[in-house]
């Protein structure tokens, strides 16, 4: 029991660490270092296109941080720097696809996949113990 | 056949199907929100004359090769033959964007290697190129007459692809008035 327990803890090792790219952005407000954290978070660095724009190191990745550091300071508004990166970049730029007509199959694709074969096993599971009876 | 045989081979083709599409995409080719939309406006120094500034409107009344460089990075040494090749049609405007480099490293760059460009811009900080949407180099937009971006090549241009890519485009935005 002891040992599994502990392979359990070596096993997780890898997601105890937390990956975040060194800047040093100051924020007149713990609101304004909030929204920050949460922007950069929420967008994709596209090219390290794994990690968010918090995490990467990349060149653009700086670039971007700067400029959304920049418009936090600017007063912009969280929806006023996203739809400026989303303009030049796209949709992809968002980490999380967007939910729209497109996305839909993304979204709940393979939820209904599983509702589905959960479904038909139940179904099979029914009549296989109907037969036996 | 069985109905119970034939649904899962049914389901197992179009999962195969799926992820034989998707191996062929390559998520490094985003599709650009530019297309079609006029060149975001700019304001820029030449590379040869930092008192000297050049802006969107240096775009209009040709068909311009837009073209993002830098001399740090390694695809765009690649194409820079090409380019110099290609620049040997008079009726091709080059335009070039230093992108984020060091003025004396390219200049001396484009001494030793050649010059394709009719105008070069840079863009110290990478501003522009943000605006550009820009996010690997090299990339080159074909931009028409009047000053829409056309086309984006992500990469560096290979002969092939110039041949059987880019100049079809660009005789064809030639064409238009």
């Amino acid at each position: 029991m002891k040992k599994g327990l502990f392979f359990l803890l070596i096993l997780f090792l890898p997601f105890y660490s937390v990956m975040a790219a060194e800047d040093f952005y100051r924020f007149d407000t713990e609101e304004q270092q909030q929204r920050f954290d949460a922007l950069t978070s929420q967008l994709r660095c596209l090219v390290c296109q794994n990690q968010t724009l918090a995490e990467s190191n990349a060149g653009l990745a700086e670039d971007l941080r700067k400029q959304v550091y920049q418009q936090v300071q600017r007063g912009q508004s969280d929806k006023q720097i996203v739809a400026y990166l989303v303009a030049r970049y796209g949709d992809f730029i968002l980490y999380r696809p967007p939910l729209s007509t497109a996305t839909v199959g993304l979204w709940f694709g393979p939820l209904m996949i599983l509702i589905a074969a959960v479904g038909y096993l139940i179904y099979y599971l029914r009549k296989n113990k109907q037969r036996r009876e | 056949m069985k109905a119970r045989v034939l649904l899962p081979l049914i389901i197992f083709s179009f999962v195969v199907i799926l992820l034989w599409r998707g191996l062929s995409l390559d998520p490094n080719h985003l599709p650009s929100p530019l297309i079609n939309r006029a060149t975001p406006a700019f304001q820029l120094n030449t590379l040869f004359d930092p008192k000297k500034t050049t802006t969107q409107q240096d775009l209009l009344g040709h068909v311009t090769l837009l073209n993002i460089w830098a001399t740090w990075c390694g695809s765009c040494a690649d194409e820079h033959e090409l380019l110099v090749d290609i620049a040997k049609d008079k009726t091709l405007f080059l335009y070039g964007i230093n992108y984020k480099d060091n003025p004396v490293t390219a200049k001396d760059w484009l001494k030793k290697q050649g010059n394709p460009y009719q105008i070069v811009a840079t863009d110290p900080n990478g501003n522009a190129a943000i605006d550009l949407g820009v996010y690997v180099t090299p990339e080159t937009f074909i931009i028409d007459k009047k000053g829409f971006i056309r086309y984006t090549q992500i990469g560096s241009i290979t002969p092939d692809i110039w041949e059987n890519t880019l100049k079809p485009i660009v005789k064809k935005l030639q064409g238009e008035t």
